[in-house]
């Protein structure tokens, strides 16, 4: 074997190598605070850069919360959360229908919030956690014009999949949303059963839908 | 008898204690007391809350909102915002005394700097020049100085005209009134406009969170309280409650006494 075909010999085991360590840390499990601020940075460049967002499209809303936030996100267990002890009475028909209308419920909310961002900027606040940890809190708050929002996010760890984090509850202001809606749907559920609670949400998407 | 399963979360004995007749009032003058497996520990007076709310949503409905709405289109958004500005401003002011009171050096300071920077450079506080300069707003009023000191909400009241409260913030408006630089100006037409002018000004504000309430709540009495009480438990903490008791304020509560 002559030297140069060593050299080469080498340097391509070397670019392989590299290529390994690369893929490696690109598979490891992200942080969580790390993750929020990629997310929360990347769908606010996404709305900034977008117009139809901002005009309110709801469907391109739903396209940018299908594509960035949903994979992060357990909506199974935030709607199970939400719907309380029944959920575990609701056939796996009942369940799916529940957390469609939910989504709709919430994506037209946060379509809303999202056509006001201008020159917002998020702030993750430094965490607390242990590398243990098998759920946290990721707190952060959106700088603007006037005071800035405090917005919190649970997630739990699930390794291997997505960036290794999902949320599960978030507040705004201090409100956590599972909570909110636990009474919400209490009150349905205790009013018309389950599947009352599903005529509703759905009733409520189609008067929203309306509203345009 | 019902009343007395309602309040028995809270403890009537610790409640007497701390608010002493005040309470006794209230629970005389109630017409009647949620029960059954459905009421809410936190809202033992939903259905008298209930009645208030729907007046104040009348009200709200036919007069506030319309006039709120019209100051909104045809006001220049300049002077709305040196109105929010005057207005936040004298807030700011029994925000320093109330970090005081909760020992809050930082915040105090931080406080009384904005209000200095603010009323001086500011013109009377029409142009939030502490913002520009990044100086923290610390908005504190008493009810929080009372949950910060570990006097629990009590149970959750619907006022009339003014709305969502909890007994402890009800208690606390007295000293919040005596705060208020308004209440301190002795020319009545003045203060009755500023009063007004206040009312519109916070009212504008919440139209766009308005919409979004009748499209997100599938019941917007419980959808506010449940807001309220988790807000303000979440101000008392200054954004960081305690992790195990999130979203309910139980833990400053007196613990239930068995009868």
């Amino acid at each position: 074997m002559n030297r140069s075909s060593l050299n080469r010999w080498i340097s391509g085991l070397l670019g392989l190598a590299l290529t390994f360590a690369m893929l490696s840390a690109f598979a490891a499990d992200e942080a969580a605070d790390a993750m929020i601020q990629r997310l929360s940075t990347d769908v606010l460049d996404s709305i900034k850069k977008d117009n139809a967002i901002k005009t309110g499209d709801l469907s391109r809303v739903i396209a940018l919360v299908d594509s960035k936030i949903m994979p992060n996100v357990n909506f199974q267990r935030m709607t199970a959360a939400s719907v309380g002890p029944s959920w575990r009475q609701a056939t796996p028909e009942q369940q799916k229908r529940l957390q469609e209308e939910y989504k709709i419920l919430l994506v037209r909310t946060y379509a809303g919030a999202l056509a006001q961002v201008s020159d917002q900027v998020v702030v993750v606040k430094p965490l607390r956690a242990s590398p243990e940890d098998k759920e946290l809190l990721v707190r952060t708050e959106v700088r603007g014009r006037g005071d800035p929002i405090q917005l919190d996010y649970r997630l739990e760890k699930t390794p291997d999949q997505g960036a290794g984090w999902k949320i599960y509850n978030l507040n705004i202001l201090g409100v956590w949303l599972v909570e909110t809606y636990r009474t919400q749907f209490a009150q349905e559920i205790n009013a018309k059963g389950i599947d009352g609670l599903i005529i509703t949400l759905t009733e409520r998407n189609k008067a929203n839908a309306k509203k345009g | 008898m019902k009343c007395a399963r309602a309040f028995e979360w809270v403890s009537p004995k610790a409640w007497f204690h701390r608010f002493g007749c005040l309470s006794l009032l209230l629970s005389l003058f109630l017409a009647g007391c949620a029960t059954g497996p459905n009421a809410n520990p936190a809202d033992p007076f939903e259905p008298m809350n209930r009645s208030i709310y729907k007046f104040n949503d009348a009200l709200d409905q036919n007069i506030l909102k319309p006039v709120a709405t019209t100051y909104r289109d045809f006001t220049p958004s300049l002077i709305q915002r040196g109105v929010t500005n005057f207005f936040a401003n004298l807030e700011d002011i029994w925000s320093i005394v109330n970090n005081v009171l909760q020992l809050k050096a930082e915040a105090a300071a931080e406080s009384l700097m904005r209000v200095s920077v603010n009323t001086v450079m500011g013109f009377c506080g029409i142009l939030d020049i502490a913002t520009e300069m990044r100086i923290e707003r610390h908005t504190e009023d008493f009810g929080q100085t009372l949950g910060y000191w570990g006097v629990g909400p009590g149970p959750y009241i619907v006022l009339p005209v003014l709305g969502p409260s909890t007994l402890r913030d009800t208690v606390a408006l007295a000293a919040d009134t005596k705060g208020d630089a308004v209440t301190h100006i002795d020319d009545v037409a003045v203060r009755n406009t500023l009063w007004g002018v206040r009312a519109v000004d916070y009212r504008a504000g919440y139209l766009k969170s308005d919409t979004l309430l009748d499209e997100v709540a599938l019941d917007k009495y419980s959808f506010i309280r449940d807001g309220y009480l988790q807000r303000r438990h979440n101000l008392i903490y200054d954004g960081n409650p305690p992790e195990e008791d999130q979203g309910d304020d139980s833990s400053a509560a007196p613990t239930p006494e068995k009868q």
